[in-house]
């Protein structure tokens, strides 16, 4: 099972079950998880998909382009050092995700 | 919930508006039933891959859905593919039926109509043969794909975003790859002359041939497709046409109902349409815009960021707590490696400002009314865009002899609206 565990800015907890492949963007979004927009769709376009990760997290999420860097700058929440566009991280079999959401993504 | 389906909210039309406006009305608290009615015979799904992502085969029509089947039976959204409202009669209480071109007919207490817009169509001799397309939904996408499977070349015929991403599209599958745009210069309805120029010259870097001021005078062949023949005798040829000369917004059910249309359902900034009962929202709306200058008291866009915002809007007025549209306006465009982000209405603008050399393919235009900042242009420039975006957000500016300094990151340029004084 593969299986997102997203923490909204005041602690509500949303546990979702994942699809390997699909992203922690889209994977909140077609379950209408709060506090992820995602409105470019995943082509780095619009920076309203920011989340903080875990450790753990982190370590299976993949490296960070420079394209996504650059946008992690100018995200309505200032970025910090867990940050990512959740549109950037693919759900790999069997893993488990832990990532909060800003207040704000726009 | 003791509703009845006389109490539902009918929205028409099952794309980003339509969904995201069902979504705020659960999100608000709304428990009465909610019908949601598209034509297709999708769930509802993202178009903006479909010219970029999905025609280079990066992804198929499943990566395309938005919100699961499971999120609308859990939130009690009916969705209703595959039918096309005929009708709709009003009852002297505000609410209504609509009846659907299959004859099924739908009660409801409240209407929202989120239409959207269909491609312009072009009239040319030979614009119905096989191989021709238009390029709006995912059976339109899926039918491209296919001609592309097989073809060698194609031509488009409209510079405009859909053309320039599906050109550069299929360039990158190999095909031979020509733009037919009738004006003297690329994207001419919403970009500045320097960024026009960058995509001539970017697109033809990667070999796409660009014809501009092309007048077309047929679509030639004889059981499909074979060419496009300029009014000069030229013939290009042509194993798919791909036509992308804008949209319509598809107002047919609002002039039926007689409510003001002018190249849009006309709304109010709480997305009210002419009879305040029914809302509209998303690329069939026009509306009063704080971002549009100059002339334009209401504009019509065409992006999912103005779906979304505009249709939370709606479900809030349908709520009885109806607000004012505030939000920057934003647009974007991949072509091949090129991102382009646009920040803000350019509409009006007085003066530019290039900020970059746009031969190293990254470079910003700023746009000014009277030394203020209207919008940005953002090729292959997020960090500019995320700036731009900010300041436009919260009544910031960036002055012109600023913006210029690539040395200094737009971000430190921002200056932050006065406060409001006391008189």
């Amino acid at each position: 099972m593969t299986t997102v565990i997203y923490t909204a800015h005041d602690g509500t907890e949303t546990i979702v079950e994942g699809t390997p492949g699909v992203s922690i963007m889209e994977t909140a979004l077609r379950n209408g998880v709060p506090g992820i927009v995602g409105e470019c769709g995943g082509s780095m376009s619009c920076a309203t998909c920011h989340v903080f990760v875990s450790d753990e997290t982190a370590a299976i999420a993949g490296e960070m382009s420079e394209l996504e860097d650059e946008m992690l700058d100018g995200t309505a929440v200032e970025r910090e050092e867990r940050s990512r566009l959740s549109c950037q991280i693919k759900l790999i079999e069997g893993e488990t995700y832990r990532v909060t959401t800003p207040s704000e993504q726009v | 919930m003791a509703a009845t389906a006389n109490d539902a909210t009918l929205i028409v039309g099952a794309s980003q508006a339509g969904v995201q406006l069902a979504a705020t009305l659960r999100e608000l608290g709304d428990e009465r039933p909610i019908v949601l009615v598209g034509d297709e015979p999708h769930a509802p799904y993202q178009r903006p891959p479909l010219s970029k992502a999905y025609l280079q085969g990066e992804i198929t029509s499943d990566d395309l859905i938005f919100r699961t089947a499971d999120w609308f039976a859990q939130h009690d959204v009916e969705v209703v593919t595959g039918e096309t409202i005929a009708a709709i009669e009003r009852h002297a209480d505000g609410g209504g039926e609509a009846v659907t071109e299959t004859g099924r007919r739908i009660p409801f207490a409240r209407l929202a109509l989120t239409t959207g817009a269909a491609p312009r169509r072009l009239d040319l001799p030979g614009i119905d043969l096989p191989g021709v397309h238009y390029l709006r939904t995912a059976d339109d996408a899926a039918a491209i794909a296919e001609g592309l499977e097989s073809a060698r070349s194609l031509v488009v015929i409209g510079g405009g975003f859909i053309g320039l991403e599906v050109a550069a599209s299929a360039r990158k599958r190999g095909l031979a790859v020509t733009v037919l745009e009738a004006a003297p210069r690329l994207v001419g309805r919403v970009v500045s002359e320097q960024t026009s120029a960058f995509y001539l010259d970017a697109h033809r870097r990667r070999g796409i041939d660009v014809v501009l001021d092309a007048r077309i005078a047929a679509i030639e062949g004889a059981d499909a497709v074979s060419g496009v023949r300029l009014e000069d005798g030229t013939v290009i040829l042509a194993d798919v046409v791909l036509v992308g000369i804008g949209v319509v917004p598809r107002t047919e059910l609002a002039e039926q109902l007689g409510l003001e249309v002018d190249g849009g359902i006309v709304v109010d900034a709480a997305c009210r349409t002419s009879d305040p009962s029914i809302v509209a929202a998303g690329d069939c709306a026009l509306m009063p815009n704080p971002y549009a200058r100059g002339s334009l008291p209401r504009v019509r866009l065409e992006s999912v960021h103005n779906a979304l915002e505009q249709a939370k809007v709606a479900a809030a007025t349908l709520m009885g707590d109806p607000h004012e549209y505030r939000t920057t306006p934003w647009f974007w465009s991949d072509q091949a490696d090129i991102k382009l982000q646009i920040a803000g209405l350019s509409t009006g603008y007085d003066a530019t400002v290039l900020r970059g050399d746009p031969d190293t393919e990254k470079f910003s235009v700023l746009y000014y009314r009277d030394g203020e900042l209207l919008a940005a242009d953002c090729v292959n420039q997020p960090l500019d865009f995320m700036a731009v975006r900010s300041a436009l957000g919260r009544g910031a500016t960036i002055p012109p002899e600023a913006a210029a300094d690539t040395s200094v990151p737009l971000k430190k340029s921002v200056v932050e609206p006065a406060a409001p004084t006391l008189v």
